[in-house]
């Protein structure tokens, strides 16, 4: 199925949850923090919520600013 | 040094630091370390899913330093409100320096958008630092809306020119009910003391450190610089005059 990661279209396998696109994608779930269908989504529901056809993330982490 | 004390909690530093424009991450940590900051801030942006690069959180010790995330690249409160709950959502604690700048030139703070954003984000139970233009109006609006801070801006962001809204500045230091913190256009030790010497409670300071050619030196010449200001606001500075006034005795001259 396609969804939308960062603006970006990609292709996932049907039926996995965020934690394990996180990890397909070697991305830490500490060190992240992840919007699905622009709600944010607490750390420790990543691995119970599954992507759908269609849905969008964003995915987002801390960088260098003033 | 006397204490800051934000929001019920208390720092020895007086100077805040930036983490963006560094050319290495060992820049920013060596100027973090020679500044003795204890308030760092940092953005949030999308991660490059291509290409992960290493975490800016692996470099940051949270024992030694308060993380204060900003919302820069908001362009609006409904923006700003989105990348502070963002923050909090990443762990950190609930403070957020909020920054709303829809202008990408100048990047001035939008004082409406932010006004509307920090009156949100207080009743949520953020602890927020706006950066605000030299407003002393519009800082108290702040104040009045739960604001930790007010952070009016010297002059517009990463231009080191330093302390252009002066007079501005000495206004809502002397109206301020909550500490005043002098952010952007910071360009050197000496901007940042003469703020602390009008009374400001502490800078923020970024590009000033991460464009020196080395960075961990200019956080100490910093550092040097706010303390400067600060003992001598505490000291008392002398009244400036016209009129010449001798250091030396007026009376015993060697003539008759």
């Amino acid at each position: 199925m396609d969804i939308t990661v960062n603006g970006k279209a990609r292709e996932i396998q049907d039926g996995i949850c965020i934690q394990e696109l996180l990890d397909q994608m070697q991305l830490d779930c500490m060190q992240v923090v992840v919007e699905h269908n622009n709600n944010i989504i607490p750390r420790q529901r990543l691995a119970e919520t599954p992507l759908n056809n269609g849905d969008a993330l964003e995915v987002i982490h801390f960088v260098g600013g003033g | 040094m006397d204490e800051l004390i934000i929001a019920g909690r208390s720092f020895n530093s007086r100077l805040m630091v930036g983490t963006g424009k560094f050319s290495s991450n060992e820049a920013m940590v060596a100027s973090m370390e020679g500044s003795g900051s204890e308030i760092v801030t940092v953005a949030l942006r999308r991660v490059d899913v291509d290409n992960p690069q290493d975490s800016l959180l692996n470099h940051i010790d949270p024992e030694r330093y308060l993380l204060l995330p900003n919302t820069s690249g908001a362009r609006d409160a409904e923006e700003a409100i989105r990348l502070a709950r963002i923050a909090r959502a990443a762990g950190c604690e609930p403070w957020i320096k909020l920054e709303v700048t829809p202008d990408p030139y100048y990047l001035l703070p939008d004082p409406i958008e932010t006004l509307k954003a920090a009156e949100v984000l207080v009743k949520e139970g953020f602890i927020v630092l706006p950066y605000i233009n030299a407003d002393p109006v519009l800082a108290k609006h702040m104040q009045e809306a739960g604001t930790a801070t007010v952070m009016p801006l010297g002059a517009p962001i990463g231009t080191n020119k330093g302390l252009r809204t002066r007079d501005n500045i000495a206004i809502i230091i002397e109206q301020a009910t909550v500490p005043v913190v002098v952010d952007a256009g910071l360009g050197a030790p000496s901007h940042a003391a003469e703020a602390m010497e009008m009374g400001a409670d502490a800078v923020l300071v970024n590009t000033a450190l991460a464009v020196a050619r080395d960075p961990g030196a200019m956080g100490v010449a910093f550092k040097k610089g706010v303390e400067a200001g600060r003992e001598a606001y505490l000291a008392g500075l002398g009244k400036q005059q016209d009129k010449a006034e001798a250091s030396s005795p007026l009376t015993g001259f060697l003539r008759s």
